[in-house]
Formats: C-alpha cells, sequence, structure tokens
C-alpha cells in the first residue's frame, strides 16, 4: 500500500473545543498529580497477596460497615438540622447573622480532638446537658454509637449548610412569591417550590457531609471512645493498625478508599450538579 | 380507560365583588398614594411612566407589600387595613397574578404548573390535573402538557402563566406587564387571546403596562398613575381626547399646556397666550394635535389668532409624516407632510412662521375629577 | 510536646525530689552503673521521642539536664511508644528513644535503628485509676465487672493495654470495658472528665492526675510490670547529647525524679 504525502497545509488544526492554556494545565496537573500520588504509593505498597486473609479478618467488616451506617446517619441528622438553618440564613434578617453564621463554620477550624473534648464537655455523663440525661432518663450518650453519629455531624454539618446556604441565596424568591399568590402555604411553597428547585445544591452539599463523616477520627475517638463494632469506625481502625502493623493499616485504608469512591462515583452527575 | 373529563367552566357568570382600595405604601425617596375602585368584571389598566408605583400598588393588591396606611377591601372581605393591623397574606386572599417574568416553576410540567394552585387550596392531585388540563385547552395550548417552561416559547409560557392564574378562580385578577417580554409579533397575537379571557373573567381584572396600546386594548377603564399618584381616570377615549398629564400627552401625541383661562384666551407660565376654541375660565388643560400646527416662510394673511415666530429644533419621521418640533415662545410639535417639509425647505435652525386655528385648541378644567 | 523549662518546673522538680526521698515511694536504688552528672561540654539540639507515660517526669528531667549542660536544648515528643516506633522506621529524625514496653522497642532495633543495646531504665506498674472520691466504690479487679460500672482500657496495641490485658488474665477476668483508648493519657483523661468509672493505667499516670484521680492498687498487676527499655538512635544528629542525657536518666538524679513520679527502679 502506497502512502501518499499529506498536502502542505499549516500544521494549525482547528479543533471545535479549544486546548485549555499552558498557564492553566500545567498547574492543573501538579495539582492532580498531588492528590493521586499517595493513593499511587497506597496501591503499590498493598500486599496483594495476602489481602483475602486480611479483608476476612475479625473486626474489618464489623468497622466498615458500622462506617457507612454513622456516616450516613450523621449526614440525614445534618439535613434535618442543617437545611432550615441554612435557610434561616439565607432567606430572613435578624441582627447577629454575621456572628451565627460565623459560628456555624467553627467546627471547620476546631481541631477535630478539640470537638471531641467539646462534646464531652456538654454531652458527656458530667456534662452541661449530658448530666441532665443521665439523671433524669438514665441516658449517657458516650461510647455509643449514637455518640459516633454526633461526633460525625459535629465536624460534617458546616460542610451542608455553607452549600445549601449558597444554593438558597442563587434560589429567585419570586418563585416562591408566585406560589403564595397561587395559594400555597408557607410550608407548601417550601416543600414544593424551594426544595426542589436547590435539590442540586442540597445534593452537593450532602456529599461533602457523608464524605466528611465517613473520614472523621478525632471527634470520634475522643467523645464517642473505641470499641469493635460499637464504636470502632474505619479511620480508627486504620489508625490501631498502624500501631502494630503497616500491612494491615494499608489493607483496611484501601478497602475504605475502593467502598468510598464506588459511592461517590456512582453518584450520577445530574444529581449532583453543584460538585460537577 | 378512563376519558379524561375536562373541568367545565362555570355556565353562569357570577357577578363577584367589587375592589375598594386605597393603597399607600412609603419608601425612601417615594410615596404611593392611590385611590382604586374597580367593579366585578371590569378591567383596569395601571398606565404611567416607570417608577411611576404602578407595580407597587400591583403588589400591594397581591398581598406581596403591605400597606402602610389605607384600605384594601374586595367583596365583603377586608384583605389589609393598617390601623387595624388586619393583613390577609397573599396565599390566604383569592387572587391570581400573572407575572412579567411569568415565573413558571422550572422543575414542573406545564400542566403541573396550571394545576399547583388548585392542588394548594387541596383539591386531590388527579382532580387538579384535569382542570388544569381543561385550562390549558382553552389557553390553545392542549398538546403541550408534558413540556417543561423551558421547551416553551415566550408566547406559549405567557398562556400557561394565564392558565396557572386563572385556574385558581380568583376573585382579583392581576396582570403585571404581560406582554411585555414578548416579541412584536407574539404580543399582537397575545393581546388577542387576553382581551378574550379577560373578557370572560367575572371577578375583577387589574393589569399593569408602561404600553398604552396594550392599556387600552385590553382594559375597560385606564388609570393613569404619576409619580405614586393617580392623575387622571376614565375609558381610552376620554383619557386620551382630555389627556391630564405631560406623559398621557406625549403617548398620545398631542401638545399639552396648563394655564390660567380668563375668558378670551388662556395664559401660560411664560406670558405666552393662546386663543382656544371656546372661553375658558380658571385653571385649565389646552391641547391640540400637531396636525393643527401650520407652518409657514413668512407671517400668513387672514387673521389666525395664534401665531409666533419659531425656529425649528428638529425633524424626525412619524409615520408617513414629518414631526418637526419647534423652539419659540411656546415650545411645539406639528406634523407636516414631506412635501410640506420640502416646499419650506425646513431644517435645523430654520426660522418659520407657526400658526395654529383656536378652533383646534381644546380646553377643560385642570381641576381633577372625580375618580371612577 | 515542647520541653518546658520555666522555673516552675524547676521548683516542682526540686520539691518532688525533696518529697521522693522523705517518703520514700518504690522500691529499688539507683542502679549500679549509674553516672552522676552529664559529660561537661554537651551542646546542640536534642529530640527525645518518649513514651507517653513518661510525660511529667522527661519533662522535668529534660529541665534538669538543660540546667546542668547549658547549651543543650531538648525537644520531646510524647505520644504512644508503638507509633513513636512507626515514626523512628518511617525515618524520623530524632537522637533517644525510650518505650514503654520491650516489644515497641524490638520493633526498632530490628529495624536497625538502634546505636546499641537499649538498657532498661524504668519499671512501670499498673493501677486502677478511679475519679477522686471513688463514685463506683472499686477497691480491685472483680469491682470492675458489675454491672453498670464502665471501665476504659488502653488499645492492646499500646504496652499499656497488652500489660493490662496479660493483668486481667491472669486474674480470669472476663472484663469487657466500654472503650479502648489510644495511649495511657487518653484514658486517664476519661476518668479525669468523670466518663468513666475506673481505667486501668500506669502508676505514674494516676500519680500525675493525683488531685482529680485516686489510685487503687491490685494484686494482679504485679504479674505485667512493664519494662521501659532506652536507647540512642542510629541516626541521630548528635549523638553525645544523646548518650549524655541516656546517662543522665540511669543516673541517681534522673532515677530520682522517676521514682518520684512512681516508677519503679529496673
Amino acid at each position: 500500500m502506497t502512502v501518499t504525502a499529506p498536502p502542505a497545509v499549516s500544521r494549525r488544526r482547528r479543533r471545535t473545543d479549544r486546548r485549555p492554556p499552558v498557564f492553566l494545565a500545567l498547574p492543573a496537573l501538579a495539582g492532580l498529580a498531588f492528590l493521586t500520588l499517595p493513593l499511587a504509593g497506597l496501591l503499590l505498597r498493598t500486599p496483594w497477596g495476602q489481602l483475602p486473609a486480611r479483608l476476612t479478618a475479625p473486626g474489618v467488616l464489623d468497622a466498615l460497615r458500622l462506617s457507612l451506617l454513622t456516616a450516613t446517619a450523621a449526614t440525614v441528622l445534618c439535613l434535618l438540622l442543617g437545611v432550615p438553618l441554612a435557610w434561616l440564613l439565607a432567606r430572613t434578617r435578624f441582627p447577629g447573622r454575621g456572628l451565627i453564621r460565623a459560628l456555624v463554620t467553627v467546627p471547620l477550624v476546631l481541631p477535630p480532638v478539640v470537638g471531641g473534648v467539646a462534646l464531652l464537655l456538654v454531652y458527656g455523663r458530667r456534662g452541661l446537658v449530658g448530666g441532665w440525661l443521665d439523671s433524669a432518663f438514665g441516658v449517657t450518650l458516650p461510647f455509643t454509637t449514637t455518640a459516633v453519629v454526633l461526633a460525625e455531624a459535629f465536624v460534617a454539618m458546616p460542610f451542608l449548610i455553607i452549600a445549601v446556604e449558597g444554593a438558597l441565596r442563587g434560589a429567585d424568591p419570586r418563585y416562591e412569591e408566585a406560589a403564595a399568590t397561587l395559594g400555597a402555604s408557607r410550608w407548601t411553597t417550601f416543600r414544593r417550590v424551594t426544595l426542589p428547585m436547590v435539590g442540586p445544591g442540597i445534593a452537593a452539599g450532602s456529599v461533602l457531609c457523608w464524605a466528611r463523616a465517613l473520614g472523621e477520627f478525632g471527634a470520634t475517638i475522643t467523645f464517642a471512645g473505641n470499641f469493635p463494632g460499637r464504636t470502632q469506625t474505619m479511620p480508627l481502625a486504620v489508625y490501631l493498625a498502624l500501631e502494630q502493623d503497616l500491612d494491615a493499616a494499608i489493607v483496611l485504608s484501601l478497602l475504605l478508599l475502593t467502598v468510598s469512591v464506588v459511592i461517590l462515583a456512582g453518584l450520577r452527575d445530574r444529581w449532583v450538579g453543584g460538585l460537577r | 380507560m378512563t376519558t379524561r373529563r375536562r373541568a367545565d367552566p362555570d355556565p353562569v357568570p357570577d357577578p363577584g365583588p367589587a375592589l375598594d382600595a386605597h393603597l399607600v405604601v412609603r419608601r425612601a425617596g417615594f410615596t404611593l398614594d392611590l385611590r382604586l375602585t374597580v367593579a366585578a368584571g371590569e378591567v383596569v389598566a395601571l398606565l404611567g411612566p416607570n417608577g411611576a408605583g404602578k407595580t407597587t400598588a400591583l403588589r400591594a393588591l397581591a398581598g406581596l407589600q403591605p400597606l402602610h396606611a389605607g384600605h384594601l377591601r374586595l367583596g365583603d372581605r377586608v384583605l389589609d387595613r393598617p390601623d387595624t393591623g388586619l393583613l390577609v397574606a397573599p396565599e390566604h386572599r383569592p387572587i391570581g397574578v400573572v407575572f412579567q417574568d411569568y415565573l413558571l416553576f422550572p422543575h414542573l410540567t406545564a400542566l403541573d404548573n396550571v394545576a399547583f394552585g388548585p392542588r394548594s387550596h387541596g383539591v386531590p392531585r388527579r382532580v387538579a390535573r384535569d382542570a388544569a388540563a381543561g385550562w390549558l385547552d382553552r389557553v390553545g395550548l392542549t398538546g403541550h402538557a408534558r413540556r417543561r417552561p423551558r421547551e416553551l416559547s415566550g408566547g406559549q409560557a405567557q398562556r400557561v402563566a394565564l392558565a396557572r392564574a386563572l385556574a385558581v378562580r380568583p376573585q382579583l385578577l392581576l396582570l403585571d406587564e404581560p406582554l411585555a417580554a414578548l416579541d412584536a409579533r407574539t404580543r399582537a397575537e397575545t393581546r388577542a387571546h387576553l382581551r378574550q379571557h379577560l373578557a370572560a373573567h367575572t371577578g375583577v381584572a387589574v393589569l399593569v403596562s408602561h404600553d398604552p396600546l396594550d392599556a387600552m386594548m385590553l382594559a375597560d377603564r385606564l388609570v393613569i398613575v404619576e409619580d405614586g399618584r393617580l392623575v387622571q381616570s376614565g375609558d381610552a377615549a376620554t383619557v386620551t381626547a382630555r389627556p391630564r398629564s405631560d406623559y398621557v400627552a406625549r403617548l398620545v401625541g398631542l401638545n399639552l399646556y396648563r394655564g390660567s383661562g380668563d375668558g378670551t384666551s388662556v395664559t401660560l407660565p411664560g406670558g405666552f397666550r393662546l386663543v382656544a376654541a371656546e372661553p375658558q375660565r380658571g385653571d385649565v388643560f389646552v391641547a391640540f394635535p400637531p396636525s393643527a400646527v401650520a407652518l409657514y416662510r413668512q407671517r400668513p394673511d387672514g387673521s389666525p389668532r395664534n401665531s409666533w415666530p419659531a425656529t425649528v429644533s428638529s425633524v424626525a419621521r412619524n409615520g408617513d409624516r414629518l414631526r418637526v418640533e419647534l423652539a419659540g415662545p411656546l415650545p411645539v410639535g406639528a406634523d407636516v407632510t414631506a412635501a410640506a417639509a420640502a416646499h419650506l425647505d425646513l431644517r435645523r435652525g430654520e426660522r418659520v412662521w407657526v400658526t395654529l386655528k383656536a378652533t383646534e385648541v381644546v380646553g377643560y378644567p385642570a381641576v381633577s375629577q372625580p375618580t371612577g | 510536646m515542647r520541653r518546658r523549662a520555666d522555673s516552675f518546673t524547676l521548683v516542682a522538680a526540686t520539691a518532688l525530689l525533696a518529697a521522693g526521698c522523705a517518703t520514700g515511694t518504690g522500691t529499688g536504688s539507683v542502679s549500679d552503673g549509674a553516672r552522676d552528672d552529664a559529660v561537661a561540654g554537651v551542646t546542640g539540639p536534642l529530640t527525645v521521642l518518649a513514651a507517653a507515660s513518661l510525660t511529667d517526669a522527661f519533662t522535668r528531667i529534660g529541665a534538669d539536664f538543660e540546667a546542668a549542660n547549658p547549651g543543650v536544648s531538648v525537644t520531646f515528643s510524647f505520644a504512644g511508644s508503638s507509633q513513636l516506633a512507626q515514626q523512628i522506621t518511617a525515618g524520623a529524625p530524632a537522637d533517644v528513644f525510650a518505650a514503654a514496653s520491650p516489644a515497641t522497642m524490638a520493633t526498632v532495633v530490628s529495624a536497625g535503628e538502634a546505636a546499641g543495646e537499649p538498657a532498661v531504665f524504668a519499671r512501670n506498674q499498673l493501677v486502677i485509676a478511679v475519679p477522686d472520691g471513688n463514685p463506683a466504690g472499686v477497691t480491685g479487679l472483680a469491682d470492675l465487672t458489675r454491672s453498670g460500672v464502665k471501665v476504659a482500657l488502653c488499645a492492646e496495641q499500646v504496652p499499656c493495654g497488652a500489660a493490662a490485658r496479660t493483668a486481667l488474665e491472669a486474674a480470669g477476668s472476663d472484663l469487657v470495658p466500654v472503650t479502648f483508648e489510644r495511649d495511657v493519657r487518653a484514658a486517664l483523661s476519661k476518668v479525669r472528665l468523670g466518663e468513666v468509672d475506673a481505667a486501668v493505667v500506669y502508676r505514674t499516670d494516676a500519680a500525675v492526675a493525683a488531685d482529680e484521680v485516686d489510685a487503687v492498687e491490685f494484686a494482679e498487676s504485679g504479674q505485667a510490670i512493664n519494662d521501659y527499655p532506652i536507647v540512642t538512635l542510629a541516626a541521630a544528629a548528635n549523638p553525645p547529647a544523646g548518650e549524655a542525657f541516656v546517662g543522665y536518666v540511669r543516673s541517681a538524679a534522673g532515677q530520682a525524679v522517676l521514682t518520684a513520679a512512681g516508677f519503679q527502679s529496673p
């Protein structure tokens, strides 16, 4: 087969979508490398041969199940409390609103262990609220799975609130006026107009919230303690495994990573518009 | 499969209540103080320049803006009375609103948009959707029930918005610039269509417009609002024949002035005297159309009783004629044919002689008429 | 953790030394091969990684060492011994390692990170720490398994936890704690906060928190006494200072501080 030389035309090819400029592409690639190389390191160091044995070791699946359960429960709690709070911050005016907004983001800057200590001081057996709960109902929170959910919700809620507040600010309040003129009560308007319109923002915030809750360590171990099957989530299991056995820690980390990535990647783009 | 039942329109139109309102809303730098009475079945258009307060008035009627003083009564029900602290929220008012941007819920289909009102009033979903389908038929959008708002053209969206407002059977129908977002051709079609529905509506309808043609075609009565106040009220013919404000005068293309009549002539501010068709006394408006103004190269013979020298300040096309703006002791606008303009060699800065027959100068009292 | 070279510590150290001599806590005497004072002329920065349970004692020893050797500045890092061992094998820069168990030291030695043989410089015995006033009325290991009593243990991966497990097995106890804390100080803090009714910790830790915590001895603690080894590291940046520090710890002065804190001599 003969090959004919291409006609002598300019080398510049016209493309319908332009290549990203170099001053953006290079740092972007560097950022990508920065984030993914540690994952690659983990994969390279994984003791693949021992994987089946280690994955079926006692406590591993318990920790995974507990992690997924508590992260989801924490996200639900964040939604129930965080969406109304975000609505208040976005849609109403009251004195001190700026201060409230700053307070809501405190868990973001607080070291998680400090958050855990703070939770103990309030909900612990001798805490402000916990003491009353204990004496009035005999209910103690620390060292329970509930405590894990509370600790995770505490650190993750700001993510949800910020995302939802942003979405609400972007939504046009005139639609709510239109709904009112059509006879919709405030609850009906919220349920049938406001929420659906900020749905993607809420979904994106929930994903962030869930991911943060899943990875929480410091507040959990300080407030809820560490007990296999009840309060030992995956991050705690990894930490303790690291004390003795690097391979075990790597396997656990890989398991948590895989499950998280599968779940997060499985969320369709259009459900999570904001995180596209 | 059961056949789809369409909701029936009311077999016998019911007169419905009337609207009686004194709307006072105070803002920084602006106060709305408007008295408005509308009979059942009547369509009133609030017409006026931008910033006049028309939309504020509409929002007050809808309950989206509380009154600061005055009252709002629809039929025998008081909806807003600030001095007793009574304020009925929009969701409890028997209203339907068509917004300027339509504000169709983007996440709902056209059918669900129209069914939204009835469902909010407790109508079960199936019944509401049937009724909504009926309304969509009535506005001529039968096949579009499943479309989302973003898939509809401007005219179609407007009709869905109208159907949505009518589906709740409002006693008070409010329309905010209903045709403003449409292009010229769609506007003409939609205007005719809207006129039909307004005629069929048995309650009170108030629409806001800055376009006088829309207002005149759709409404039984015009209410001219300027600077938050009612300036003139009456049917289209009366208002345009005897405008009481610059705004309307410009709208209908009349030359309008206000002065003081002493029986033989009217003295305008600055001392200029105009002779009107009939003797006038007291504070009066005088108006004459541009076509009544004649231009000459020199002072004409004969005895036109109004004549003065002027200078051409601009010449512009106005349909098949030319509108000539003249500066001088009295600034006027004149309409001349192109031929006449050429003959006179009308150019900016040219000096001409203006005459105006007294018989064409209409005068009428400037004291405000009782509101309609 | 950083060194605390303030005068308060110096005074406290001196007071405790005096108190230690007066009450004679602990058994045993100063080890034979100890040298009394540091080698003169040792200078430079010194990094010491030490088990969490050594926090207070070593901080005082560090201050004394600096006083005896002006020109040296000691920086401590206190954490669970196993975590420190992992850090050393991963290349963390340090001069001296003091572990809370021979097992954790063995990790470091077998990785070739130790310069020379580790020496045991102290021993630690377990006690049951209870909140001030002993609200649950704990008198021994048997009380820990009473219903309604909440107990914190160290995780088995850390030396304190391993020792506790040995002791519990020796006592035939089927104790199930509410939490396995990541290091002995975390377990102790749960007691101080009143979140648990008891925790099995080192005697030294209970002593540190003496104003908030009471210590209850139990017989089986003798079955699981932890040896604390110390060694200079192969990759030390300041070997002379490291050696000098190890020597000081094993000297009479260092041993006095350790004894006063509740450690037993090796």
